[in-house]
């Protein structure tokens, strides 16, 4: 074992050691010495643009941007001076003279971190008229562009490129005309673009932002002709507590029901139901390839991230992804099918909302593929949990104080199987709960597979059934999907399940997930892991933790579907995929 | 998992670009970092259409395996590069700190006048397009135009005309 050298540095008088390889900023973020920055993010790698994070450097001629400069033995450091002040107010005004100046009707207002800057580095007034940056918005895709806010930081191209591996977003033209787009300045829309909405959780202002839905719900909810019901995924409720102050891994189901209830939703479902009812026909699916000896392995459908990069940067892995529609989409079918006709409903005159933690999700719902045969979409309106937070502060919901509430049946019944499909690891592990008893027809004792959970990029573990080895991968983040495929490719690994969640810690950390509370950052892996703990939390305190144990699940078999995979389940939960251009280069 | 799929694109985008050309990125493949030669490679691509199209930038993208938004950001970096056809003519003139002492801003004004395009423009009949250049290194000659690989030297606005009529152009006279 190698040990790793340290060095001594002294940073505003307080003396600390740190690996030798560390920057100044992380020094002083080891003894919470918080030095501002801007462009910096500790997940991503550096660039050192925006030169807020200045700091004096004993010997050195002028300020150094801490974020990029390596630590060394007695090196002294100061974070705080009357230069530095000056220094990083002129920058950030700097930034401001090409900003409009619209904090009060921006989305980012209260969220944005060029505004906080502002304000901490007390910039009170406006000394210069700047030349200002001209370019339209885009609002082709669900992920919203907006140069005129981007203050080039280059987050979102970091995150593209290194942790989505999708290298959609690069530094276009030059000096002035500098502006981050997508190749050819195209639209988001004709991009390479698979919309899982990183670049809006990374980006400090409104440069990304996701298309709004609130305005289409508000109408519906208050058009009388419309019966207006909503359904929320997994991850919501152990992240939209967030938004109330509540720490991050606060499980809130009861309260996010009651909110959602009083803001005037006729029935409140849960996309857990959806979750169920997904491992019942793909461990169905899974177990017939494996019978039929048909190709292998199957990979998850589940997040829409994924399923768009597949279709544009893996179009060859399309026989082998499952058929099955993602949890939201098999739901809002049945509600506008199965629930209409069990409540006697026009399912035209159903207005289906989706509370998703994903951008990918409004673009899934608009697909043609999940179009109900009149041409409308089954999910007419996906909410993110950032929309809505927004909401419920709107209609003034005193979020803190609500009482529990309880979800809607049939299609409220959830097993804890299903609240875990919101964690990396947790599709697998509700597959095998059920893959296991069906193969066996034995009960299975321990329901934990620890070794499919945490938040690591690629897991991989091989389990026995009945004497059947079966190899799992389960991988979050496209960067580390690749990684993991390619190692399928090459022949060096096979597996006969994979997993893939497109978000880094899978739909805790979403594209449409609350910013982080101060302290914490997007990307972090210990929020992941504390929004994640919140599902495993509910999964553990439940009885029901089986989802082929559901019976509203067995009731909607007996009643209406069928045997699982049967020719109606084809129609209504199963989808098709193509391959889609312009092509990634992966 | 075979991958016909990439070879049909790649097959597509060796169409597109001239052999040389795909010789040449099969040859920096070899190579240390092959990614290092995308610049070079934009060049040999420009040399030959006289500009960088979105399908040739494209294929680019595709031969080199390397992200069309990277191509692209590292094409419009760079004045050298542009992305509509020139002239069959390239008449370019020097605004380097001499030239433009000695009066190539009035050179320039004749030029834009005269052609009825601005600078990185192309006239419509395709026959002259406008370029900059930023000192070509005959200072002594200022103010310098370059029309194709001939220098003209001390070029005066009243000269502009008669050089662009050896590359065909003619006075619109007609219609005034």
């Amino acid at each position: 074992m190698t040990i790793e050298k340290k060095v001594t540095l002294w940073i505003d008088g307080v003396k600390v050691t740190v690996p030798e390889k560390s920057t100044i900023l992380q020094a002083a973020d080891s003894i919470n010495i918080d030095v501002p920055s801007l462009c910096y993010h500790p997940d991503l790698s550096v660039i050192g643009a925006c030169r807020v994070c200045v700091v004096e450097v004993e010997g050195q001629r002028n300020p150094v941007a801490s974020c990029s400069f390596p630590v060394a033995e007695g090196m002294k450091v100061k974070t705080s001076s009357p230069l530095l002040r000056r220094l990083r107010r002129d920058v950030v005004e700097l930034i401001l003279d090409n900003h409009p100046m619209d904090c009060q009707t921006c989305v980012r207002n209260g969220t944005c971190e060029l505004q906080k800057l502002a304000y901490d580095l007390g910039v009170r007034e406006r000394l210069f008229q700047g030349e200002r940056k001209r370019i339209p918005v885009d609002t082709s895709s669900p992920v919203h562009r907006n140069p005129e806010k981007c203050i080039l930081c280059g987050r979102c191209v970091r995150v593209c490129d290194e942790v989505q591996g999708v290298h959609n977003l690069s530094v276009q033209h030059r000096g002035f005309h500098n502006v981050v787009a997508p190749a050819h300045d195209s639209k988001m829309i004709d991009s390479v673009c698979i919309h899982c909405g990183q670049c809006v959780n990374v980006c400090p202002t409104a440069a990304f932002t996701e298309q709004d839905a609130t305005e289409s719900v508000f109408e519906a909810l208050s058009n009388p002709d419309l019966h207006v019901v909503v359904h929320t995924a997994p991850a919501i409720r152990a992240t939209i507590g967030e938004g109330f102050g509540f720490r991050p891994g606060t499980p809130v189901t009861g309260k996010l029901v009651t909110a959602l209830r009083m803001a005037g939703f006729h029935k409140v479902f849960d996309t857990n139901f959806g979750a169920d009812l997904t491992i019942i026909e793909e461990s169905t699916e899974f177990l017939n390839r494996i019978h039929k000896k048909e190709r292998l392995p199957l990979i998850t459908s589940c997040s829409p991230g994924w399923v768009n990069f597949m279709e544009r940067f893996y179009p060859e892995l399309i026989p082998l992804t499952s058929t099955c529609k993602s949890p939201m989409s098999m739901l809002s079918t049945l509600l506008k099918t199965y629930y209409a006709q069990q409540m006697g409903l026009d399912p035209e005159k159903i207005f289906v909302v989706a509370v998703m933690p994903c951008t990918a999700k409004k673009y899934e719902a608009r697909r043609e593929e999940h179009k109900a045969p009149w041409g409308k979409p089954y999910t007419d309106a996906v909410l993110t949990t950032r929309e809505l937070i927004w909401m419920m502060k709107c209609l003034g919901v005193d979020f803190h104080n609500l009482e529990d509430g309880a979800f809607d049946s049939p299609l409220g019944v959830s097993s804890g199987a299903a609240d875990i499909f919101g964690a990396t690891g947790g599709v697998m592990e509700a597959a095998l709960r059920t893959a296991y008893e069906k193969i066996t027809g034995k009960e299975l004792e321990e329901l934990d597979f620890e070794t499919v959970r945490g938040v690591e990029g690629v897991k991989e573990t091989s389990i026995q059934i009945n004497g059947l080895t079966i190899n799992i991968g389960v991988a979050n983040g496209l960067q580390n999907a690749k990684n993991l495929l390619d190692r399928v490719a090459s022949g060096e690994k096979q597996y006969h399940i994979i997993e893939i969640m497109a978000c880094p810690g899978g739909c805790v950390a979403g594209g449409g997930q609350p910013y982080p509370p101060r302290g914490m950052h997007v990307l972090d892996p210990e929020l992941a892991r504390l929004r994640a703990r919140a599902l495993y939390s509910i999964d553990g305190s439940k009885s029901l933790r089986k989802s082929h144990e559901n019976p509203s699940i067995e009731a909607l078999y007996e009643n209406f579907l069928g045997a699982p995979n049967s020719h109606l389940c084809h129609e209504l939960l199963h989808t098709h995929y193509e391959p889609k251009f312009p092509r990634g280069v992966k | 998992m075979t991958n016909e799929l990439l070879q049909k694109e790649k097959a597509k985008a060796t169409d597109i670009l001239p052999e040389s050309v795909v010789r040449y990125i099969e040859d920096c493949a070899k190579k240390k970092n092959p990614n290092s030669h995308l610049i070079s490679v934009l060049h040999k691509v420009q040399d030959h259409f006289g500009y960088l199209a979105k399908e040739h930038m494209d294929a680019v993208s595709v031969l080199m395996q390397i992200p069309a938004a990277k191509v692209t950001g590292v094409a419009s970096f760079y004045h050298f590069f542009n992305f509509t056809p020139r002239g069959k003519h390239r008449v370019s003139l020097c605004m380097g700190t001499a030239c433009f002492v000695k009066g190539a801003g009035k050179v320039l004004d004749k030029l834009q006048e005269l052609l009825e395009i601005k600078i990185g423009e192309t006239t419509a009949d395709n026959l002259f397009s406008i370029d900059v250049a930023r000192c070509v290194g005959a200072c002594a000659l200022a103010p310098v135009m370059i029309v194709d690989e001939k220098v003209y030297a001390e070029v005066k606005p009243d000269q502009v005309a008669r050089i662009l009529g050896e590359y065909g152009y003619e006075p619109k006279k007609a219609k005034a």
